[in-house]
């Protein structure tokens, strides 16, 4: 398992699902990947197909309509995937807790590995996560 | 036998093949990086890439589609290009196993890749992965014709020679063909066709990640996508060889010439990666209008010069 594990750390395929978000962090996702951030150095790529992906990024409150359709990613995925919680709504629904198009919490819908919160979560504080992911 | 088998999985067939490219495609990434002002992946990155797609991911079947044919496309890829690198690297490496018309050969062989991934990509009823196929086809189309020009244009400037091996030898017992009109022109042609061929920046429409979301590999996962990757680093690896080998009298393993090699080779697969970076991906009406009309034009004027004698 050793050297399985260690290349599946060294190799973290991103996908990025976002569901009805402010788009701040998505903004902020797209920032960890530019020049100035540089993820690739992890060996961490942006996929375009969830097949491809080793992780899931999950911004934004998850509405009734997201739901259904993060069920479906998350299915499709091929199994070990790890699952990342991206800013305070995607950790806990946020400033929209009481809203009545609010369906839960990520980690209600699907399991979650890790949470970065934050409104949005700066760049660094995103890669501090991805590293403790994929350090531990 | 033994021997033969020896060079098909191991010295120049997939193992040298596949361990080179790999470092190709880490030179690749790193220099896209450096153009980008980033730090870039470590070296041994696309070996945690292929591992990771090999043993740890699982492999998802599509459920409407043929299963089968989705399987096996990946196989028949990889065993088209390391055929294709066997063809390639043996008479790269001085060793005569090659017979009259081996380039016709290895001008099949090279093709089967991109007809593996059609299939593949149409065995799994994706309608994503049926644009990307389609696009793929024509794409196919436009610089196959190119391609064989510029290989008859290496014929016609070495003699009427058919393999190989005399191609290369007839380079170096006078000079590389690149250094003429005529081979500038060739040149020029064979680094477009390989660009198209490897599907990189402005011919990848086929696989284009934010259009169609990688298009012909988007069903792939797991172990079938890892032999999809490994055909890639095979490839990018025999392709520039194949063009060292027509243009640039080929490689040398004594001494000095050794890293003369490895800097031809680096040369080449700069060239590529410096085109990649400076291009937006184009539209396939426009690579076939390129390949159709500009590109063939560039080899008809070589051939021209060849003529001449130039």
């Amino acid at each position: 398992m050793g050297f399985k594990n260690y290349c599946f750390k060294k190799s973290l395929w991103v996908f990025h699902f976002g569901g009805a978000s402010c788009n701040n962090c998505d903004i902020e996702i797209l920032d960890c990947l530019t020049p100035r951030f540089d993820l690739e150095r992890f060996g961490i790529l942006l996929v375009g197909s969830i097949r491809h992906a080793d992780v899931l990024l999950v911004n934004g409150i998850i509405n009734h309509h997201d739901k259904d359709r993060l069920i479906e990613v998350y299915n499709q995925a091929p199994k070990p995937i790890l699952v990342v919680a991206i800013g305070a709504c995607g950790c806990t629904g946020g400033i929209f807790t009481d809203s009545y198009t609010f369906a839960g919490p990520v980690d209600k819908i699907i399991p979650v590995n890790a949470y970065v919160p934050g409104c949005p979560p700066k760049p660094e504080a995103i890669i501090a996560g991805i590293v403790k992911l994929a350090g531990g | 036998m033994a021997v033969n088998l020896f060079y098909f999985l191991v010295f120049p067939g997939l193992l040298f093949a596949a361990i080179t490219g790999a470092f190709l495609s880490w030179f690749d990434r790193k220099i896209t990086a450096m153009v980008q002002f980033r730090k870039g992946p470590p070296l041994l990155q696309p070996f945690y890439d292929f591992f990771k797609l090999l043993l740890v991911k699982e492999t998802i079947l599509p459920k409407q589609g043929s299963p089968l044919i989705f399987l096996l496309a990946p196989v028949f890829s990889a065993f088209g290009a390391t055929m294709a690198g066997v063809f390639i690297l043996l008479p790269l490496s001085n060793i005569a196993t090659g017979f009259r018309g081996d380039l016709l050969v290895i001008f099949y062989l090279l093709t089967i890749p991109s007809f593996s991934y059609i299939i593949g990509a149409l065995a799994s009823a994706n309608p994503l992965a049926a644009v990307g196929s389609s696009r793929e086809m024509k794409l196919i189309i436009s610089y196959e014709f190119t391609f064989l020009l510029f290989i008859a244009g290496i014929i016609m400037k070495c003699g009427q020679q058919f393999d190989l091996y005399s191609i290369i030898q007839a380079q170096q017992t006078s000079s590389p063909f690149i250094g003429s009109i005529s081979g500038v022109l060739l040149f020029i042609v064979g680094i477009f066709c390989i660009q198209a061929k490897l599907a990189l920046v402005p011919f990848d429409m086929p696989e284009a990640e934010t259009e169609i979301t990688e298009g012909i590999f988007i069903e792939y996962s797991g172990a079938a996508f890892a032999l999809i990757k490994l055909t890639k680093y095979i490839m990018f690896f025999i392709l520039p060889a194949l063009l060292i080998a027509l243009l640039m009298n080929g490689f040398r393993f004594n001494g000095f010439n050794i890293l003369w090699a490895v800097l031809k080779l680096l040369a080449v697969v700069l060239a590529l990666t410096l085109i990649r970076n400076t291009n937006p991906r184009i539209k396939i009406r426009q690579a076939i209008k390129f390949f159709a009309l500009w590109m063939n034009l560039f080899a008809v004027i070589a051939l021209v010069l060849i003529e001449f004698g130039y």
